[in-house]
This record gives structure tokens, C-alpha cells and sequence, in this order.
């Protein structure tokens, strides 16, 4: 196909791509809507998603709860965590500057991966595949889990989209958003609706934790690691933007599978390169554009 | 003007702060069931004030505000709403951000008798074909029909009504004031700030004058006609 790349590598690179862009999507989503409706920048959203695959890890080991089952229980765990951290930690600081909200879950970023490397070592702790094996395509071999993530990520990213542009209660969020104190003169309970998007936000991030723990090493710097990403996706989707934060995520992860196929050593630095030309060309986002939660 | 029964509202000495700086110096005035009542006074007297204290919208406000035998002035904003108060501020407020459709049926209907969506079109008809349009889109008089409509949804029979003739054509004006004559006739009860006197005579039983956070003077509708130069010095025109 190309001069000295085999179509194995090429679409085996793609492949990974779309499945880092998978967690990219849907973390870099969560974090755009916790963005949009509080303006809190969720610097704990990479510790919440590690929490989910510690979730998981934990059902499967002390409780014996299969993955399937805790696809559903983690992030509604993780979920009443976030409300927890909301109540406690948020909320008493939601009317100052939106520095606090950053060191404030910074700091609970240190907590909860001091507390985690504690009891479990920073090694990391094997999960197995729910789905083994795969099927052989001719030109590469696709491994069943990683297809379910792809697909089951899409539908989540899509779904959660769907919700907030074209549904009544996204309509909510949306002009929450906007005027938070019209919305409360309605008769909406503003605050509680507030708590719940937090809650919502934090619980996919869970979501993205379980669906990784198969995958990558379940250890309590999974999801530092991967914030440095996902902010940089958000910046370059436009903050806030949840449309922009999934398809930049799908997008910025592909990008990073070929820059590994054509130029391996810039695999790393390629998203920086795209975000600083965006923050250039297209300051407010790549799709800044019209739907509401922004 | 029914006074000798028990008003519906009863404010007494509301203070209110924004941050440091106070807006209110102890406002006092009541509302009877199905009375239209204007707030009336200069620019930053606090008539804006008042009808945000009584949504909670302030910072601080201390005093009291009786409602149907309720003391609304710890209760948060959206208890207030569901009190049975919808309130529609004088910069509108319709949301760029959702259609018109959408703003208009934000409201959830908080008690029954509230126009049905197909009514509030019917009253508004210039809304009607601007249905899926953003909200951002629409005019001044269209923003302030999709404001008061949008109210009229909740099934609330209070409304406060912030500056609605406020920036517009004579003829929108004179709409605007059709329909608050309709909402009068159906038994709505509308406190409504107002520096227009020519339309505030037109639809109110009785003017609440503001200066300096405080109520100077109160007078009924008959009144104001006899008192016109008073009045006048009042606003300052
Ligand atoms: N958000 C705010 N922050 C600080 N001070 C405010 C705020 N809003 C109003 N004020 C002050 O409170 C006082 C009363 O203002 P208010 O808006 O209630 O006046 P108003 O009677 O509605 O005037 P207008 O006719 O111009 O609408 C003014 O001195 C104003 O400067
Ligand atoms: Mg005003």
C-alpha cells in the first residue's frame, strides 16, 4: 500500500487509535460537560476513571460480580462518589474563582491515588478479557473485546450527545448553562440538577475504567496518564463543546495510531502539535459551533 | 379593589444586598389577590431589586415576604417559583442556547390551569412561526412575548412582570399591554415595573413609588391622574 507499511501495521495502528480514541471520547465528553454546566475544569476525572477499573477489579475479586455486572454497578458507584465529592468538596467552593475548583479536585486527585497506591501497590493488577479471541479479517486480526469497546463507546458517546442536545432534560442543562438563576425561577431544583450532572459526568468517567481495565494495566496511574491527553483534546474540541470533545477524541487518537505507522517518534507529541496549531487557528475549538452546552 | 380582605403578598422591610453594596433600604407594600400593582420610580431606585429579593435571586435580603401565609424570605429560589411565583425579568432572559420551542416549554408546569403549549401559541402568534428558530434570533418584542409566555405555562397566578414595554415599538407596546389586560381579566395577580406611566395607567389599580431601595408614596390608579406632577417629580421626567 504505502512504500515499506505493511497493511498490518497500518490498520493495526488504526485500530489501536480508535480504541485509545474510545477513552478519549468519552472521558474528554464527561469532562466538557461537568465543564459546561459548572465550570469546573474536573482535574480528578483521570483518578475517577481509574477508580471505575478498581471498581471493577475489586467486584470481580472480592464478589466474584463478573464484568458485565460490573460494567453497570462501577459507574454507578464511582458515580456516588462524584455526588459525594460534589457535596463536600465543590460545592463549598462554587462561588469562587474557578482556580479553587482545579486545585480542589487536584488535590483529590492525590488523595484518592495516595489512598489506592496504599492498598494495592503501583504495579498494576491483571483483569482478563471478558471477551476473548477475535476474528481474522485477511489483513489483521480484531480482537472481540476491542471491537466491543469501540462499538459500546460510540453508542455511549452518541447516546449521552443525543440526550443533551435533542432531549427535554438536556434542554435543562443546557439553559442551566446559560442562566442557572431563570432556570431556578422555573421551579428547578438547579442545584440538585447540578449535582447529578457532576454525578453523571464522574460515573462515565467510571464507565471508561471498567471498559479499560481488560485492556490496560488497572493501576492507580492509569488515569493520570491519560488526562494530559484528554486535556489537550478538550482544548483542541473546544471547551465545553461535547459534540467537539468526542469527535476530537476519535479523531486525535486515530492521528496518534499513523503518526505511529509513518513517524514512530512523534507519536507522542503529535497531539500538542494539532493542539497548539488549534489554539492558534481555531482558539474556541475545532467544532465550536452552535449546540448549547458550551 | 378588594382591600378590606387579607392581602395575598405582604413585604415589610426588605433589605437587600449584592455583595457589599445594598440595593433595598426596607421596602414595604402588599398585593391583593387579583390586583395589578406597579412598581414605579427612577433608574437604580431598586425595582428590579425588589422583584429579584422576592425570587431569591439577591445575594442577602433580610425582612419578610408573606405569601398566601408562607414566609418566602429563607426559601430557596425554585421553592419560591413552586410557591405558586413566576417571575420574568427585564432583560428577558430567553436562552441562545435552545430554540424557541424549546424555551418556551422550559417551564414545567408546577400547578394545573396553566396555558396548554397550543394556547400560549395561539396568544402569541408570532411565536408560532418562529417555533424552531434559536432563541437568539428573535427580536426585542418577540423575546418579551416568549418571555411572558413562557411563564403563563406553570399554572403560577402571580406574576412579577419586570419593565416588559421596556426598548419597543409603540405597537408591540400596545400588545403587550393586551395581554397583561387579559391575564387581568382571567384573575392573574401582576406586580409590574414599569417607568412607561402612560401604559401603567392603562392596566394598573395601584403604584407603588420607589426611591433609594425604599417605597415614598403609594397611590391608587384614580389617584395618579390628579397627582400626575407629583409622580413626575418622582421618576425624574
Ligand atoms: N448585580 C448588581 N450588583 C451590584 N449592584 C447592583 C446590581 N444590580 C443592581 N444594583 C444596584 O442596586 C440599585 C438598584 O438597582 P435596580 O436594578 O433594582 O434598579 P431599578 O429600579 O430596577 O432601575 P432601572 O429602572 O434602571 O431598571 C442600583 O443602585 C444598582 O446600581
Ligand atoms: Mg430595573
Amino acid at each position: 500500500m504505502f512504500d515499506g507499511v505493511s497493511t498490518q501495521l497500518l490498520f493495526g495502528q488504526v485500530l489501536i487509535g480508535l480504541i485509545n480514541g474510545s477513552f478519549y471520547a468519552m472521558l474528554s465528553m464527561g469532562l466538557a460537560i461537568i465543564f459546561g454546566l459548572m465550570s469546573v475544569v474536573n482535574f480528578a476525572h483521570g483518578a475517577q476513571y481509574m477508580l471505575g477499573a478498581f471498581v471493577a477489579w475489586a467486584l470481580l475479586n472480592y464478589l466474584g460480580i463478573p464484568y458485565w455486572g460490573a460494567l453497570f454497578i462501577a459507574p454507578v458507584v464511582v458515580g456516588a462518589f462524584g455526588l459525594f465529592m460534589e457535596r463536600t468538596i465543590l460545592r463549598p467552593i462554587q462561588n469562587l474563582d474557578h482556580l479553587y475548583s482545579l486545585l480542589a479536585t487536584f488535590a483529590a486527585v492525590l488523595i484518592i491515588e495516595g489512598l489506592v497506591r496504599q492498598q494495592y501497590g503501583s504495579t498494576g493488577l491483571p483483569y482478563n478479557s471478558p471477551l476473548p479471541g477475535g476474528v481474522n479479517l485477511g489483513f489483521m486480526f480484531m480482537p472481540w473485546y476491542r471491537l466491543w469497546v469501540v462499538l459500546f463507546s460510540i453508542v455511549i458517546c452518541f447516546g449521552t450527545y443525543i440526550l443533551i442536545e435533542h432531549t427535554k432534560l438536556g434542554a435543562y442543562l443546557r439553559a442551566a448553562n446559560e442562566k442557572p438563576e431563570i432556570v431556578e425561577s422555573f421551579g428547578i431544583n438547579v442545584p440538585r440538577m447540578i449535582s447529578l450532572t457532576y454525578a453523571f459526568g464522574v460515573g462515565l468517567a467510571g464507565l471508561g475504567g471498567v471498559l479499560a481495565a481488560p485492556i490496560y494495566q488497572v493501576s492507580p496511574s492509569m488515569g493520570s496518564n491519560l488526562m494530559i491527553v484528554i486535556f489537550a483534546v478538550v482544548v483542541i474540541g473546544g471547551m465545553g463543546s461535547i459534540l467537539g470533545a468526542i469527535l476530537t477524541g476519535y479523531l486525535i487518537g486515530v492521528v496518534e495510531g499513523l503518526t505511529k505507522v509513518f513517524y514512530p517518534e512523534g507519536a507522542n507529541l503529535v497531539i500538542f502539535v494539532i493542539m497548539i496549531f488549534a489554539l492558534i487557528l481555531r482558539p474556541n475549538g475545532l467544532f465550536s459551533g452552535k449546540e448549547g452546552l458550551k | 379593589m378588594p382591600s378590606d380582605r387579607k392581602p395575598i403578598m405582604q413585604v415589610e422591610n426588605l433589605e437587600a444586598w449584592y455583595g457589599e453594596s445594598k440595593a433595598l433600604h426596607g421596602m414595604t407594600f402588599d398585593v391583593h389577590e387579583g390586583e395589578l400593582v406597579t412598581l414605579i420610580g427612577r433608574n437604580g431606585a431598586g425595582k428590579t431589586s425588589t422583584l429579584r429579593s422576592i425570587m431569591g435571586i439577591v445575594g442577602t435580603r433580610t425582612g419578610s415576604i408573606r405569601f398566601r401565609d408562607q414566609e418566602l424570605i429563607r426559601k430557596r429560589t425554585y421553592q419560591i417559583a413552586r410557591a405558586g411565583i413566576a417571575y420574568c425579568p427585564e432583560e428577558r432572559a430567553i436562552f441562545a442556547g435552545l430554540t424557541v420551542a424549546e424555551n418556551m416549554t422550559l417551564p414545567p408546569i408546577l400547578s394545573p390551569g396553566g396555558l396548554t403549549d397550543a394556547q400560549l401559541l395561539e396568544a402569541f402568534p408570532n411565536l408560532k412561526a418562529r417555533r424552531k428558530s434559536g432563541g437568539s434570533k428573535l427580536s426585542g418584542g418577540e423575546q418579551q412575548m416568549l418571555a411572558i409566555a413562557r411563564i403563563l405555562r406553570t399554572g403560577s397566578r402571580f406574576i412579577l412582570l419586570d419593565e416588559p414595554s421596556e426598548g419597543l415599538a409603540p405597537v408591540i407596546v400596545k400588545e403587550i399591554g393586551a395581554q397583561i389586560q387579559k391575564l387581568k381579566e382571567q384573575g392573574y395577580t401582576i406586580v409590574l415595573v414599569e417607568q412607561n406611566l402612560q401604559f401603567a395607567r392603562l392596566v394598573a389599580d395601584r403604584h407603588v413609588v420607589v426611591e433609594n431601595g425604599e417605597v415614598v408614596d403609594t397611590l391608587s390608579n384614580e389617584d395618579l391622574s390628579s397627582n400626575l406632577d407629583r409622580v413626575k417629580t418622582y421618576l425624574g421626567v
